[in-house]
């Protein structure tokens, strides 16, 4: 119960990829009951608007399975150009690296007893 | 302008978009752009690849290596021959998709790029060229 998913992604997706991803995420948070979603994007040589949508949805839809997100691992290149792209990516939060997306995710769960913040599990 | 180096790819699929990203991206260490000059035309390449698949039904991807009064840079041009864009000025909107697009794709390219050119007609294709100039 209340379990945290760590997504890493580790390719440039192409789009079907990502939409797929998208979808097994969320039937993630289902089976998991997970509480929080870590996205880690620190491979990631940029972000378009459809992979920066495919985050915001990830977002918007494990809230609405009660789970809260965090992007974590940015590359400054990669958010300096999300804005002159006009990308919103409002509503999401983000963390430098996994551990302090962790602590974000704590924090944001903070007196929820239903959340074991105790216990990753992975995801491919 | 003067063309150093040309290499193309057709697209036609959403691995292809990638293909094309790559491509960019090798250009740009070629020509020593920055990281941002890097990540930046990526972007915009990837935004155009796909307008190109979705829209155009596929198309050309060309990537060159170009050089002006002592200015390098790299040209990219996405040619198709789908059904056009009737209103530029539209399409360039931010928001706008006649799709399911975040419509960011055009108006993205153009803020991401230094030189943008576009040419569409209904019926006649869609060709959308940008440059971005190494910074000196
Ligand atoms: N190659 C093309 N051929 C035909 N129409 C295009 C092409 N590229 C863009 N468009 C039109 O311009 C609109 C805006 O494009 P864009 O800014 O990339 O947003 P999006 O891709 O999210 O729709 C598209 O919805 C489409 O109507
Ligand atoms: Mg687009």
């Amino acid at each position: 119960m209340g379990e945290f998913l760590l997504v890493t992604i580790q390719v440039d997706m192409h789009d079907r990829l990502a939409m797929s991803l998208q979808d097994d995420l969320t039937a993630q948070i289902v089976r998991h009951t997970a509480r929080g979603v870590l996205i880690d994007i620190s491979a990631l040589e940029m972000v378009d608007s459809f992979i920066g949508r495919m985050l915001s949805n990830i977002a918007n839809m494990a809230r609405l399975l009660d789970a809260e997100t965090v992007v974590v691992g940015m590359r400054p290149s990669v958010a300096i150009t999300l804005v002159e792209l006009g990308m919103p990516m409002r509503g999401i939060r983000t963390a430098l690296d996994v551990e302090k997306g962790m602590t974000a995710l704590k924090i944001a769960l903070q007196g929820d007893p239903s959340t074991d913040a105790g216990s990753v599990v992975p995801i491919d | 302008m003067q063309v150093q180096s040309s290499q193309s790819i057709s697209v036609r699929t959403s691995e292809d978009v990638v293909a094309v990203r790559q491509l960019v991206r090798k250009g740009s260490l070629l020509l020593g752009f920055t990281i941002v000059d890097q990540t930046k035309i990526v972007t915009a390449s990837s935004e155009l690849a796909r307008n190109l698949l979705i829209y155009g039904g596929g198309g050309v991807a060309i990537v060159e290596i170009v050089q002006n009064g002592g200015r390098s840079g790299l040209r990219l041009t996405f040619e198709d021959q789908g059904p056009g864009i009737p209103d530029i000025e539209l399409a360039l909107r931010d928001g706008y998709s006649s799709g399911t697009g975040m419509g960011l794709g055009l108006g993205g390219a153009k803020r991401l790029s230094h030189d943008f050119e576009i040419d569409s007609a209904p019926g006649k294709g869609t060709r959308v060229s940008i440059v971005r100039w190494k910074a000196l």
